[in-house]
Formats: C-alpha cells, sequence, structure tokens
C-alpha cells in the first residue's frame, strides 16, 4: 500500500516545501535588513495584482511549460535532458527561418508552420545527444550540457556572419515581417469584453503550451507509446523483455522533448521580441528542469509549477525594480523554491509519510 | 555457563516496517549442539528475524539471550562479539581478494596486514583439520566453485569466533552433491558443539539435516517441534494453513510434432565470454522440456535469446519456421507475433514494472494488441476490464488491477505474469524459475496451469534450478552445464542422484 493518501502527495508535499522555502527567504531577506512582509506584499501586487503583471507571469509560465514538459517527458523514459537551454536557442532559429523567409498571408498559418519549425530545429538538435546516448553510450547529461554550448555559439555565428542585417551593429536578425505578428492576450481577451494589458507580452502562445500540455498527457497515459516510454524509463531490463527498444525510445523520447523545448521560441521569438536575438532564451531551458521535478513530470503539475515560477520571476524583476533588495537575492529566492521543492523533496516526504503512518495505526488499533 | 541454557534464546520479538507487522511476538529455544531449522514462506519474516538477530534490524519489543546472558545486538559488530556468525544467501566475498584476505576483512590486528595474515593462515589451517573445511587459502574468490565460496564464508564466521552459525537458504545455488556436502561440514559443526540456525523452504533439507524446527507464517511462529516427531506434509500444512499437494497431479505426455527445434544455438555476452557453446534441443507439442542445472551455467541466456532480448548465432525454427536470432526482427515483440510466450525467471525486474498498476503490467508486452487499442490510443478501459477477468480466472489477490505490481506477494505476481501468458495462447511457453519466491499455496496452482497448457498440447520449456521442481513437472530433462547440454533423460527413467552428476559436468 502507498503510505500516503494521494492528495497528501500531490498538494501537501510541494506546499509545505514552498512555505519551507519561503520562510528561508523571508529570513533571508530580513539579513539584509529588509522588511520580508513589504517584499511579499510587492511580489504579489507586482506578478498578480494587475492584468499587466499577470500578462508578465504567463508569459514567462508559457516559456516554462514548453520547458518543463520537455524534461517531463525525457524524465519519463529515465532520461536526464538538460539541454532545454540549447534546444529551445535553435527552436528560435527555426522559428526566425521560418518567419523570415516564406511570406506568410495570415498569421494563423505562420504559428502553426513557426511551430512546426521550432519542434523541428529543437528535435534535431537533441537528436545528436540522443544517438550518441543510444548507440554510443554517451552519457546524454554530460553530452546535453555540451550542446548548450554549442547551440549558443552556432547562435552566436548564425546572427552575426548569416542573419544580421546589412549595416546593422546588433547581433539580431531583422524584425519579422507584420503578418506574423501574434495576438497578445489584450488583443484575444477584448473581444471577451476583458480588458487585458495592452503592454504584456503573454500571447497566443499560452493556448498552445496549454494544447501541449494536454497532448502530453495523452502521450504519456493514453498511448501505447507512452507505455513504453514509461516502461523504458522505469526498467530497462523488463522494457527489453517486452521488446521495447532501447534504441528506438531513447532517440523518440528525445526528440519529443528537444521538440517541446524548441517550440518555447514561439512565444519569446515570435510571440515577444518579434525577431531572433542573442539569448533569447534567458535561462528558461534551465527553469524547466525544476518545473518538472516541482510538478512530478506530470503536464498538470508542469502547468501550475510553470505558473509558480512565472510568478517568482516576474515578482522579483518587481523587488529589484521597486526595492533596495539586490537582483541576486531574487536568484537566491528561485534557488531556495528549487532546492526545496525538488532536490530536499524528501525531507519532507519522510516525516510526512511517518506522520500518515503514526495516523492510520492509530487508527486501525 | 552450563549446558542447560539454550544457545540461543529469543523472547517475544515483535518488528513492523510500516504497516506490515514482519515479526509477531516471536519467541525460540535452541540448546547448544543442535541444528535448528527455521521454514516458512517468502515474506514469513525469517529474514527479518535473522537480520533482528545479526543487528541489521532493531526490533520494537523482544530480549535476545545468548547463552543465558541477556544481549543487545545493535549492529553486526555486536553479533559477531556475542559470537553469532552469518551465511548470506548472496556471498559477501570481494571476488577479486584471495580466501585468506577475504577471511581476515574487517577483522585485522593493527596497521599492517601481514601479520594478520600469517595469523589467519595458521588458524584456517586449523579449522581446515578441526572441521574438514577445506580450502585453498592463497585461491581467488573468482576462481573457486560457488560450493568453496560458501565454505569461505563459513570460515569466515568460524574465524571470528562464531558458536553460532546462521545459514540463509544455503543451498540455492548449490549442486546436490555440493549440498550434501554442506550438510556433512554442518554435521561435524554440531558434534564440536556449533549451534546451527538453518533458514529454508526446501522440506527435504529440513527433514534430512534438523535436529528441531520452527515454522513461521506471516510474521508468526506457529510451531516449533523436533524433527523426528513430524513429516513434510504436516510442516507445509504449518506453512501454508491448509493442506497442499507436495507432488504434481498429471497424466503422462503425449509428444506431438516438434515446436521448437533448436541446432547449435551459441550466445556470446558483451564480456565476450561465450555463455551457450552449441546447443541442440527439441521439445515437442504437449510435452514440457525441463532444463535442469545449477544457476548461471546457460540457462538464463538460453531464455534471453529465445525470448529475444539476447542476440546468438545458430539455427533455432519454430513449427519448421527459422526464426531471427539477431537483427530487428529478433526482440521480444516479434517473438509473441511468432507465437512464443516467456515467463521470466525474474518477474520484479523483466517480467512486471513494479510501480506500474496491474492493468498496465497485463499490457505489457502485448500492448500493440488491437484489444487494447483504438487507434493510435491505449484502450485502458478494455485492458481493465481483461485484467480484472484475468485475476478472477487466476485467483490474484487482492483481484483489484488498479494496485501496483509491488503491492503484490510474490505468488500473485506470479500469477498475473503467468496470465498474462499463457492466456495468449502460445504456441511455446517459456518458463524461467516459476515458482521462485512463491510461497507454497501458489505454486500448487501455477503448476497446476503449466500442466493444462501442456494438455492444450502447447510446448513448454521449463527452466528451474529447483531439481525436485523439474522432476515432478517436466516429461524430460536435460541438464545443462557451462553453456552444453550434458544430458537428456526421461524424468520417470531418472532421479536426483543422476541428475545431480550431470549438474557437475560429470558424465554426458
Amino acid at each position: 500500500m502507498d503510505v500516503m493518501p494521494k492528495w497528501a502527495e500531490v498538494v501537501l508535499v510541494p506546499l509545505i516545501s514552498l512555505l519551507l522555502a519561503a520562510i528561508l527567504s523571508a529570513l533571508v531577506i530580513l539579513a539584509i535588513g529588509e522588511d520580508p512582509i513589504a517584499a511579499v506584499n510587492l511580489m504579489v501586487t507586482g506578478a498578480l495584482g494587475s492584468t499587466y503583471g499577470w500578462g508578465y507571469t504567463l508569459y514567462y509560465a508559457t516559456n516554462f511549460m514548453f520547458t518543463g514538459l520537455a524534461v517531463a517527458v525525457a524524465f519519463h523514459a529515465g532520461l536526464f535532458n538538460i539541454g532545454g537551454e540549447g534546444q529551445a536557442m535553435l527552436g528560435g532559429l527555426g522559428v526566425a527561418l521560418v518567419c523570415l523567409f516564406i511570406p506568410w498571408p495570415h498569421w494563423t498559418i505562420a504559428v502553426l508552420a513557426a511551430t512546426v519549425g521550432a519542434a523541428v530545429f529543437g528535435a534535431l538538435w537533441a537528436a545528436i545527444p540522443a544517438y550518441l546516448q543510444a548507440r554510443r553510450g554517451s552519457h546524454i547529461v554530460i553530452t546535453t550540457i555540451m550542446f548548450n554550448f554549442i547551440a549558443a555559439a552556432v547562435l552566436n555565428y548564425m546572427l552575426v556572419n548569416i542573419l544580421r542585417p546589412a549595416g546593422s551593429m546588433d547581433p539580431a536578425t531583422e524584425r519579422f515581417p507584420e503578418a506574423v505578428h501574434l495576438p497578445s492576450l489584450h488583443d484575444l481577451l477584448t473581444p471577451f469584453g476583458i480588458a487585458f494589458s495592452k503592454a504584456a507580452p503573454a500571447n497566443v502562445s499560452l493556448v498552445i503550451a496549454v494544447i501541449a500540455c494536454v497532448l502530453v498527457w495523452v502521450l504519456i497515459w493514453r498511448t501505447p507509446l507512452g507505455l513504453e516510454i514509461r516502461s523504458y524509463g522505469k526498467s530497462h531490463r523488463a522494457a527489453s523483455y517486452a521488446g521495447i527498444g532501447a534504441v528506438r525510445i531513447t532517440m523518440i523520447a528525445m526528440l519529443i522533448s528537444g521538440g517541446l523545448a524548441g517550440m518555447m521560441a514561439i512565444n519569446n521569438v515570435m510571440g515577444e521580441a518579434e525577431r531572433l536575438v542573442l539569448n533569447a532564451v534567458e535561462g528558461a531551458g534551465f527553469i524547466g528542469i525544476a518545473v518538472a521535478l516541482m510538478g512530478r513530470s506530470h503536464p498538470f503539475g508542469v502547468f501550475l509549477a510553470a505558473i509558480l515560477f512565472g510568478f517568482l520571476y516576474q515578482g522579483g524583476a518587481e523587488l529589484a525594480l521597486w526595492t533596495s533588495i539586490p537582483r541576486e537575492l531574487i536568484v537566491v529566492i528561485q534557488a531556495l523554491v528549487i532546492l526545496f521543492t525538488g532536490a530536499l523533496d524528501n525531507m519532507v516526504r519522510m516525516p510526512l509519510e511517518r506522520i500518515f503512518l503514526a495516523i492510520r495505526r492509530g487508527g486501525t488499533t | 555457563m552450563t549446558a542447560t541454557h539454550p544457545a540461543i534464546e529469543l523472547k517475544g520479538i515483535s518488528k513492523a516496517f510500516g504497516p506490515v507487522q514482519a515479526n509477531k511476538d516471536i519467541s525460540i529455544r535452541v540448546m547448544p549442539g543442535t541444528i535448528h531449522g527455521i521454514i516458512g514462506e517468502n515474506g514469513a519474516g525469517k529474514s527479518t528475524l535473522m537480520s533482528i538477530l545479526y543487528g541489521f534490524y532493531k526490533a520494537d519489543a523482544g530480549e535476545v539471550f545468548i547463552a543465558g546472558q541477556k544481549t543487545d545486538i545493535p549492529d553486526s559488530q555486536a553479533a559477531i562479539a556475542a559470537g553469532i556468525g552469518m551465511v548470506f544467501q548472496h556471498f559477501k566475498l570481494v571476488e577479486n581478494f584471495t580466501v585468506l584476505e577475504n577471511i581476515i576483512l574487517g577483522a585485522e590486528d593493527g596497521g599492517f596486514l601481514k601479520p594478520s595474515l600469517a595469523k589467519a593462515r595458521k588458524s584456517l589451517v586449523d579449522l581446515a583439520a578441526e572441521y574438514e573445511l577445506n580450502v585453498d587459502p592463497d585461491a581467488r574468490i573468482e576462481e573457486i566453485g560457488v560450493g568453496m565460496q560458501q565454505r569461505v564464508e563459513i570460515l569466515k564466521a568460524l574465524y571470528r569466533q562464531a558458536d553460532i552459525l546462521i545459514l540463509d537458504e544455503p543451498t540455492g545455488v548449490l549442486t546436490p552433491a555440493e549440498a550434501d556436502q554442506l550438510f556433512r561440514i554442518l554435521g561435524r559443526l554440531r558434534e564440536e558443539g556449533k549451534t546451527i540456525i538453518l533458514i529454508t523452504h526446501k522440506l527435504r533439507e529440513i527433514m534430512d539435516t534438523t535436529d528441531t524446527v520452527s515454522v513461521m507464517r506471516r510474521g508468526e511462529m506457529t510451531a516449533t517441534v523436533k524433527t523426528s516427531e513430524t513429516s513434510p506434509e504436516q510442516l507445509a500444512e504449518l506453512m501454508v494453513g491448509r493442506k497442499v499437494l507436495l507432488r504434481v497431479d498429471k497424466t503422462p505426455a503425449a509428444p506431438g510434432p516438434v515446436v521448437l527445434d533448436i541446432q547449435n544455438l551459441r550466445v556470446v555476452d558483451e564480456q565476450k565470454v561465450e555463455r551457450l557453446r552449441g546447443i541442440d534441443l527439441q521439445v515437442r507439442a504437449g510435452e514440457i522440456l525441463g532444463i535442469a542445472g545449477v544457476a548461471g551455467n546457460g540457462q538464463s541466456e538460453l531464455l534471453e535469446v529465445l525470448g529475444g532480448y539476447a542476440d546468438g548465432t545458430g539455427t533455432v525454427t519454430l513449427n519448421g519456421q527459422p526464426i531471427d536470432l539477431t537483427g530487428k526482427y529478433s526482440d521480444g515483440r516479434s517473438r509473441r507475433t511468432n507465437g512464443i510466450a516467456h515467463v521470466p525467471e525474474d518477474r520484479q525486474r523483466e517480467g512486471l514494472i513494479m510501480d506500474f498498476a496491474a492493468w498496465e503490467n497485463t499490457a505489457f508486452g502485448y500492448h500493440h494488441d488491437p484489444a487494447y487499442t483504438s487507434g493510435l490510443l491505449s484502450n485502458n478501459a478494455a485492458i481493465k476490464a481483461e485484467t480484472q477477468a484475468k485475476m478472477n480466472r487466476f485467483d490474484v489477490r487482492p483481484p483489484n488491477p488498479q494496485l501496483a505490481a509491488k503491492n503484490f506477494s510474490g505468488g500473485n505476481q506470479q500469477k498475473i505474469v503467468l496470465a498474462r501468458e499463457i492466456e495468449r495462447n502460445p504456441d511455446l511457453l517459456l518458463v524461467g524459475q516459476p515458482t521462485r519466491g512463491v510461497d507454497i499455496g501458489a505454486i500448487e496452482f501455477i503448476h497446476q496451469q503449466i500442466v493444462a497448457l501442456r494438455d492444450q498440447g502447447k510446448a513448454i520449456l521449463l527452466v528451474s534450478v529447483e531439481l525436485e521442481e523439474i522432476l515432478s513437472l517436466a516429461d524430460r530433462v536435460a541438464v545443462m552445464f557451462d553453456g552444453q547440454i550434458m544430458g537428456e533423460r526421461l524424468s520417470q527413467d531418472t532421479d536426483e542422484k543422476e541428475l545431480g552428476l550431470l549438474m557437475a559436468g560429470v558424465g554426458a
């Protein structure tokens, strides 16, 4: 029997972890002589207090949903894809090529094509480490990390030498044509009479991210392929007994994972910047790892965790803007959340399990 | 200290792991100079009890008395100091050390090795003479046989002045001849006044070697009896809690045409060692071919290559059609399509995904079956319904398809695998260690199912290290030794002694 009821596992553990992270963060803020209550207030109002704040929170959350799903799918196959960062960079390249070199009549078609372009580029970038793992046994953690650096170099080269418009000093592509401009949440919600901030970058990609969550859920729990991916992730030996090929599953899982990471680019490159710049990903690939950990690799968990991290990102930016709390401290707070929800999971889980055990035994005797 | 004190006495030992009560108010007394057997099904709590005695676990309640003295055993160091020696089922030896180095490991005197080694060498000679435990002190562990390795484990305990020796399933990896030798050594140790606790699930060993025997069931000690005053049937009943059939009920086989034909099958493992060295075998429809042999002589590789997860060379035909031994169509999925079902040796690492629900495990390997899919999606409702039906037919308890495989007992896990494989109606069923770690009650049922499949005219290849199981279940027996077939016998024309010689590589 499982020791804890499911609701405790899914709700209580992350909640307590979060609370611990918040307490520790408050202590750190106290230690540098600031008021933690005021800081929390500022974060909440800044990130959730206005449609402008929500617009940014959801924009970041969209990025994290894609990269979180990417890590989650690979996790299910027992693979640790740390290369989301690089795959998202290459996805950006895919989006830029699709948007710049093909004349699109309307954004609806353009966004579908850009999604495919982003996914293909991200998937191809993940395919090389996947192949090396599957065929040569090179550890995927090492190779995907290395591929992040190579991706940065590739992007640098492409932007400086090939995609940079003549005469520009900026290592970035030119602006995408007006036809591929994606509607923001403001544009989408105005017809329904909801006044959403015009300045916030959240856009239609959010809808695609949510659809991606649902599709990943279907894939993992409702298809034979999902069963194969999960089987391989649990036991290589059992998988080979059942005729589930190691090379095939490693390749498929990593292609899907890389594709999802790449798809992030429709949000940040196509939706927000509307051109490809250097360092467009801004660490979202790594945040995806924390999001997947906290979301227990379940798409709904990833969805919630992505919104939490979106809140932390936006709230943190507000803190840095309005208080003398240094920007670095925001990173500390984010790190604490990652530490408690991801790495120190057992610290909360074990005592909780003991409590539930005691309750159960008390109930039966 | 007088001889009237028991060598070891446990009073009211209890231990719970979470909601599971592994030991419940257990008391035993073992007199010095006797062999005491502890018998019980898997999960009855034998190993937990011995782990408490050896300081691996702390009992929730109860006391331990050694030679009349109340003794606390917080860790294994304390157990050794109290004169308890343990021989584990899986040996704790350093493969590339010599016998002598293994014996002093952890019992060195001082910072330098030389004096310890010299001292150990001397006492080893004495021990060898005293108990007829002959071992070459300079041989490396990896060079000596399993029986010899076990002797090293016993010597390790004796070198640490153990008066009480606990052996956990000691014959699991031995040939019958090696087992006989072990029991001779144990007899000799008893004569010298040592106390021996023998944990086993083999009734015959208990009957042959012990003076007294305790039976455990579900964490409780159900009986302690003098061995001379009991019978295997009575012990089995005490273990299971109801009357059990100890032999397999079956009619003579009616072999039909050859289903599986293996010619010159060879398998080379990743270390480039040839594990199968030219196997020729035939299995006919309506017969059970048993493969006997000590574990590690190529039986696993035979199952792996036939089951589609190891590459091989040679010719294998199924109903006259050759099957691929390498490449794309040699995987488990192709084998299933060919009509080969497989109950693997290690159900926990191969046959099941322990974290998956029973219903997911029921689809496992057959998840592409049209009955289990609709379009691109899995038909989870259909799989669950089928699982429920299978659980009812195979009496899996609890019959809950949502429960994860790890929450079922060994016997019920095996029934889940068996139900999945047998009900595919295969032409050939591969079965590895069908009753390893399975309670006696379930053994009966599993054997009946295998015989029933045979009686439907299917071919069955059975691999088991339990000679009794092979002899009672198989119609024909082939003995494997070092990757080769040493000989084939009809099971009614042979006995354990003859097979035991073949298993040791003698004869042919």
